[in-house]
């Protein structure tokens, strides 16, 4: 292992890139730097998270009130729809892997870049050309597409807005995410340093594993049922058009075969950060480490079983739906393992409580609820009642914002220092996530009330009993806007005003924290050979960390 | 696998690795078996809600054709094949023949599909025709089905050649060699997954019946 002084003298990936060009936009758009790619992946992502979360606040404004307040019906859906494609799409499936995966997967094993450097950045480039195929279609004559991110037949085969050219754009986005899948797979295998073995690597690593695996196993089955939905529309071949003998539950099916392990490619990568900040803050060693290396590949693998859970009012049959919803509380069962073990690990910890620290807090609060209530939903009795109700969407924003948005900014606030060699005001850090947990229940606890009174999902107006928690959610919706600017305050702050970081300032002890901040161009100035678990923290002594 | 060690070459960020070539290949090649899954089980459920339809709309395609069709493809698999064991033994010309025998095979395999095509739009039987639409709806499903199903092979056969021709001209250009060939490789793995999804459309539209 690579421990000792670090010469300052080193060119950091900023200074030193791969192209000819020195500097200048030309070396970073064709730059195959690992790092450097998965900062373009962040800038792009967040902005497109910044769009998406102005149309969340534009919905709960018009939901202020019943009736038309600022927008038409149409327009109305059109926003939640657009709302759900640039989250889903275009921010939370690629958010952690492409980002942080593509920044540190490298360095956490101890690899000079992924193993197919020039097809990551192709990955970069195709996810630009979907991002770019969805912003068109929002300005082509026949409207925007207004179907809901789910796009279900027969209503997305009929409508004349424009439904091809985003569902094109998704397929495209699709093949990103495999292309970004199969290169990490790759790399895992191949590209570790010597005697790092599989059960040696970071937690971090394994779920960026078990995530590429659903990425390229579920992925395609989504490209080809929305390729389906194209054809559809423009030769109707009937496959899912009933009035020609096609299926619409088979469309539902085919979309929730991928769209629900989607939902773990969402949370895994989170569910590695989480394992990783929980042990570097509490200074010992991952409880149960091999149970939750293993119950990242236990929930990809049931993950892939339980799709039809959300069909259940769908009209599929009672042995059927029964089976789902056993095996989605079997799913749940990996998930407690690492909510276990994760506590488990802070107990007799010597617990500093930093930001990414307190970002996890919030993480397992949030996820928590959210994982709970999805075992609700997932009863077939409670399902019926409170299906494609607001109980819904706040289940699913528990579990994707709070749970996966928690921890892109735990991520974000832990690695900071590592990527760009800077620190962020740890007060207001602080400040910010206290007041993201109070902005994020005002938003979204009124909506389990209101769920549960009956409100459905997606609807333009409602009936005056309800207005009570629409307002709350309203004013939460403003908070959490308040929430996310002060966090992008601090963080550009820190990032051109912020003192200069130490490269270890946590105490970490995986091999990121080894090298320098920001690391250099081949991550490590010498050979990485590895000789001990993941988190041994008898290594501290050795190594140059800030201890304040 | 004729080449089980790795090579690394470090100059720079370069590197080399077939093994990880490789591996990244099949692992695309999974992507693509899924892509069509998709396809075959929306024929898989369709075909069992209408198994007699199917059978009768089976009877209206040519066996003698996708008969024909199904050799000339499988002849191609072949020719791969002999290409990446003539640049083994560093046969450069040999390499290129036989690289080219595979792409006039590709061409034949589409003219024939465009032919059968044809005869069928000819006929009034494509998605959409007034034709179709008075038959069953079994009917419809089947010419719906084959007309993606086959389309969307086509399409990969035409994806699988324009790779070849790039492993042609490099093999010309002499940037694939006899310790070097990957590339070439894995775009045959790519023609053997083309050649074996038409094994299974192939008695899944003609043969069945």
């Amino acid at each position: 292992m690579a421990i000792g002084t670090i010469a300052s003298d080193v060119k950091s990936f900023f200074e030193e890139g791969t192209t000819k060009q020195k500097k200048g936009i030309l070396s970073w758009i064709l730059s195959t730097d690992h790092k450097r790619i998965g900062l373009m992946y962040m800038y792009t992502i967040l902005s497109f998270f910044f769009i998406g979360a102005i149309l969340g606040v534009l919905m709960r404004l018009e939901l202020i009130a019943p009736g038309a307040t600022i927008m038409h019906a149409q327009t109305y859906n059109t926003i939640f729809t657009l709302h759900g494609v640039i989250m889903i799409f275009l921010f939370i499936v690629p958010g952690l892997p492409a980002i942080f995966g593509n920044f540190f997967l490298p360095l956490q094993i101890g690899a000079k870049d992924v193993a197919f450097p020039r097809l990551n950045l192709l990955s970069y480039y195709v996810y630009v050309l979907g991002s770019v195929l969805v912003v068109i279609s929002l300005f082509l004559k026949s409207g925007p597409i207004d179907t809901g991110w789910t796009f279900y037949v027969p209503y997305s085969v009929r409508t004349t807005t424009s439904v091809s050219l985003p569902l094109f754009a998704a397929f495209v986005l699709g093949f990103s995410s495999i292309l970004t899948g199969i290169n990490f797979i790759t790399t895992i295998h191949r590209m570790r340093a010597p005697g790092m073995g599989f059960f040696r690597m970071p937690l971090f690593i394994w779920s960026l594993y078990a995530t590429a695996w659903i990425q390229v196993i579920a992925t395609p089955v989504v490209g080809i049922t929305i390729i389906l939905v194209i054809i559809e529309r423009s030769f109707g071949v009937g496959i899912f058009d009933p009035a020609l003998g096609g299926d619409p539950l088979l469309f539902q099916h085919l979309f929730w075969i991928y769209s629900h392990p989607a939902v773990y490619i969402m949370i895994l990568p989170a569910m590695g950060v989480v394992s990783e900040i929980i042990v570097t803050f509490c200074r010992r060693t991952i409880f149960g480490y091999k149970a939750i290396a293993m119950s990242s590949l236990a929930i990809a693998f049931v993950g892939y079983l339980v799709w039809s859970h959300h069909m259940f009012t769908s009209g599929i049959s009672d042995t059927s739906r029964a089976l789902f919803s056993l095996l989605t509380y079997i799913v749940a069962l990996p998930s407690g393992v690492k909510v276990f073990n994760w506590v488990a690990t802070m107990y007799k910890g010597s617990i500093d409580p930093k930001p990414p620290f307190l970002w996890v807090m919030a993480f397992i609060v949030l996820f928590s609820i959210g994982g709970l209530t999805g075992l609700v939903v997932g009863s077939i009795t409670a399902d019926i009642h409170l299906h494609d109700t607001y109980f819904v969407v706040a289940h699913f924003h528990y579990v994707m914002f709070g749970g996966t948005g928690t921890i892109l900014f735990g991520a974000l606030y832990y690695w900071f220092p590592k990527m760009f060699g800077k620190m962020y005001s740890i007060k207001w850090a602080n400040i910010n996530v206290l007041m993201f947990v109070i902005a994020f229940n005002v938003l979204y606890f009124p909506k389990f009330i209101l769920g549960y009174m009956g409100m459905p999902r997606r609807y333009f107006d409602y009936l005056p009993e309800f207005q009570t928690w629409h307002v709350v959610s309203t004013i939460g919706s403003w908070l959490m806007f308040a929430t996310l600017i002060s966090i992008a305050l601090n963080l550009i702050h820190g990032l051109r005003k912020g003192r200069v970081a130490h490269s270890n300032p946590w105490g970490g002890v995986t091999l990121e924290w080894h090298t320098t901040s920001p690391p250099p161009l081949e991550n490590f100035t010498k050979e990485i050979t590895v000789d001990h678990e993941p988190y041994d923290f008898s290594l501290l002594k050795e190594m140059d960390y800030e201890s304040k | 696998m004729s080449q089980s060690e790795t090579m690394t070459v470090e100059h720079g960020h370069a590197h080399r690795d077939d093994v990880g070539a490789k591996m990244g290949m099949w692992l695309f090649l999974l992507t693509e078996v899924l892509l069509f899954g998709g396809m075959f089980l929306a024929y898989a459920n369709y075909r069992f809600m209408h198994p007699q339809l199917f059978r009768l709309a089976a009877l209206e395609l040519n066996t003698a054709l996708g008969t024909l069709n199904t050799i000339v493809l499988l002849t191609s698999s072949l020719t791969v094949v002999l290409s990446i064991v003539a640049m083994k033994r560093n046969s450069r010309k040999l390499a290129l023949f036989y690289l080219g025998t595979t792409l006039v095979l590709a061409c034949v395999f589409l003219t024939i599909k465009y032919i059968e095509w044809s005869t069928k739009i000819h006929h009034g039987i494509y998605p959409g025709s007034e034709e179709l639409l008075s038959k069953t709806n079994g009917e419809i499903l089947f010419f719906g089905l084959y007309y993606v199903m086959t389309g969307l092979h086509a399409l990969h056969v035409i994806i699988g050649m324009i790779i070849l021709a790039f492993m042609f001209v490099f093999i010309y250009r002499g940037s694939i060699t006899h310790d070097n060939y990957v590339k070439l490789e894995n775009s045959g793995l790519y023609w053997h997954l083309v050649d074996l999804i038409w094994i299974f459309l192939f008695p899944l539209f003609y043969l069945i019946q």
